[in-house]
């Protein structure tokens, strides 16, 4: 292909599409759209899982069952609402659960024990998770350390603080002001049950598909992980783009303590084990690539809907809770493999 | 023209820069005039690129002054080149490869939706900007562009150097740089943007060009400024100097009279 303006040679328009359709096996068509539209992928085996569970066992499509995939949903669904901003940057979080937990010790803590206003114990738990994700974005762009180091670093760290904050006990829901626990209470339609938790994830997905998608913010993100370079020189500040990217990942992650406060009825610090690697798992099955700049907030969604379908598809099968885990490793493993295949047919 | 009368649209004096012990400008002037395209060649290690870079805030001279229309700026960024009307194609062309030309092009400055959409929501105005793309692109003859939401990274090398082009033209208000705008394109591409070169020209736009193409350069410019070792060894014209004077003077066999 040629940029000749030369009037003798064919309108390129149609050339441009020859180019990528023609002369092409069915495979690389099928490659190069789930290269444009990659939330197909997640789409289909989503679609999958719940049809193969569903034929497995009837009791899937139980409404009940349905609302509990939800409501397990919620937690590491928000908290990789935060993971998938920063992956799509080129980075990685490690440290997300971590500042979870501080997040929502600071909010139990503070309205329990230290007897102050449930608005304000929120606003705490809020700052503390913008607080702890400013932290991390001067790091990276003031130390110019990689996100996976200073992660990794101050995973150890959030997590010693909240201990230590905490002395290691756990705020009982019951003792807690309602608005706290308002993420666990439920609006009932039918026999679905949905949680108020569940509808705040879904709103923060919202918001964020909106800002990413159609605002100058949003674009700027993509190109600060498509090619920090490139951004930089086409005039981005991409200090400011990233460091503000940790701070909304923070302000997710507080918002997950919240949800996390209402689903399991305590504030508690041992909470946070696995949800580090379940919100990374969450966007990379999601079809958000880990080098950055390629991926969709709501292939997330549908990677958390995926790990929550197959645990509790599994255990209604009758595998022990040890397969459902083989389960979601294997599907990282082919999340990643097919991300590769399909970027490779670009290249 | 009497060049003595005209004030130059872009003045250098004096520019320095020293790596460690390494001098890459020693004292360089430049003088870009409205409507011509300035041609900077020089073998590598001349200092060039470096020039270049002073001029658009992507480096600070140690000394040395910098005017645009007569008024004393003072660059410390790139963005500051940029607000101030200078546009640059770097040779590494600043593309993001996975958003689509639209938004290449308009990367770092997008249009917003008119009204509440666009003050209180920040909805960008995609489609507004799809629309000037194509628009931009048609007038600089880049007829080859017609779909503004394919992403860059799927298009010909000749494509991806049109589209860092289309924008500096789209936004350059007062002065194009190009840093070798060709060096990675074949014949028939390298033609279509030395077109677009004297195009932007011919618009009233100065433009300053870096190459290494002997060849083109004294296709397209109007005048040429020689670096040599940090230094500018001299500024000649297609017409008073031939190809082999100005490597002569280039490689120092020869100073410009």
């Amino acid at each position: 292909m040629t940029t000749t303006s030369n009037a003798a040679e064919p309108s390129m328009a149609p050339m441009l599409d020859e180019d990528f359709q023609t002369g092409l096996t069915k495979l690389q068509r099928t490659r190069n759209t789930l290269h444009r539209y990659p939330v197909i992928s997640p789409a289909l085996v989503l679609i999958t899982a719940v049809v193969v569970f569903g034929l497995v066992n009837d009791r899937f499509y139980n409404p009940q069952n349905l609302s509990l995939i939800a409501q397990q949903v919620a937690v590491v669904g928000t908290l990789a609402v935060g993971q998938t901003l920063i992956i799509l940057t080129a980075g990685i979080d490690l440290s997300v659960g971590a500042v979870m937990v501080m997040s929502a010790l600071v909010t139990g803590q503070t309205a329990v024990n230290h007897g102050v206003h449930p608005v304000i114990a929120l606003a705490l738990g809020f700052l503390v998770g913008m607080g702890a994700g400013l932290l991390n974005g001067i790091f990276v762009t003031r130390l110019k350390l990689p996100p996976f180091i200073v992660t990794l670093g101050t995973l150890n760290i959030f997590l010693a603080l909240s201990l230590l904050y905490s002395g290691g006990s756990t705020v009982r829901g019951m003792e807690m002001p309602s608005l706290l626990t308002w993420t666990g209470t439920g609006i009932s339609l039918g026999s679905f049950r949905i949680t108020t938790g569940v509808l705040v994830m879904i709103l923060i997905y919202i918001v964020l598909a909106y800002a990413l998608a159609k605002t100058a913010w949003g674009r700027h993100v993509y190109a600060v992980g498509d090619d920090l370079d490139a951004a930089r020189l086409s005039g981005i500040s991409v200090n400011r783009v990233l460091l503000s990217v940790y701070v909304v990942a923070g302000f997710v992650m507080a918002l997950a303590a919240w949800i996390q406060i209402g689903r399991t009825n305590a504030a508690s610090p041992n909470v946070a084990g696995d949800l580090n690697l379940d919100s990374i798992t969450a966007v990379v099955i999601g079809g958000t690539s880990l080098f950055g700049g390629r991926g969709m907030i709501w292939g997330t969604l549908l990677g958390a809907l995926i790990v929550g379908v197959f645990r509790n598809g599994l255990a209604l099968a009758g595998f022990d809770a040890l397969y459902q885990t083989l389960a979601v490793g294997v599907l990282i493993i082919v999340a990643v493999a097919l991300d590769r295949w399909i970027r490779k047919g670009r290249k | 023209m009497n060049s003595v009368e005209r004030t130059p649209i872009l003045k250098a004096t004096g520019l320095t820069k020293t790596y460690g012990h390494v001098v890459g400008l020693d004292g360089v002037d430049l003088e870009l005039y409205s409507g011509e395209i300035l041609a900077i060649i020089g073998d590598n290690g001349a200092g060039k690129t470096t020039l270049v870079k002073c001029l658009t805030g992507a480096e600070t001279p140690d000394s040395g002054h910098l005017e645009l229309n007569g008024q004393s700026v003072n660059f410390k960024r790139p963005q500051d080149s940029r607000a101030a009307g200078i546009e640059t194609v770097y040779q590494s062309l600043a593309v993001s490869p996975a958003l689509d030309v639209a938004t290449n092009l308009f990367l770092g400055r997008e249009m917003r939706r008119k009204g509440l959409l666009g003050s209180v929501f920040r909805m960008l105005d995609t489609k507004g900007m799809r629309a000037a793309a194509s628009k931009e692109l048609l007038s600089l003859g880049i007829s080859t562009l017609q779909d503004v939401s394919v992403p860059v990274e799927n298009l010909s090398g000749g494509q991806r150097q049109a589209v860092a082009v289309a924008r500096a033209a789209a936004f350059g208000s007062k002065v194009v740089i190009l840093d070798e705008p060709t060096a990675a394109l074949g014949v028939r591409e390298s033609n279509q943007v030395l077109k677009m070169i004297r195009d932007m020209r011919d618009r009233g736009l100065p433009v300053i060009v870096i190459s290494h193409n002997m060849p083109q350069v004294f296709e397209v410019a109007d005048r040429i400024h020689i670096q040599r070792l940090g230094k500018r060894a001299g500024v000649i014209t297609p017409e008073s100097h031939s190809m082999n004077d100005a490597v002569a003077i280039m490689t120092g066999a020869m100073s410009a009279a």
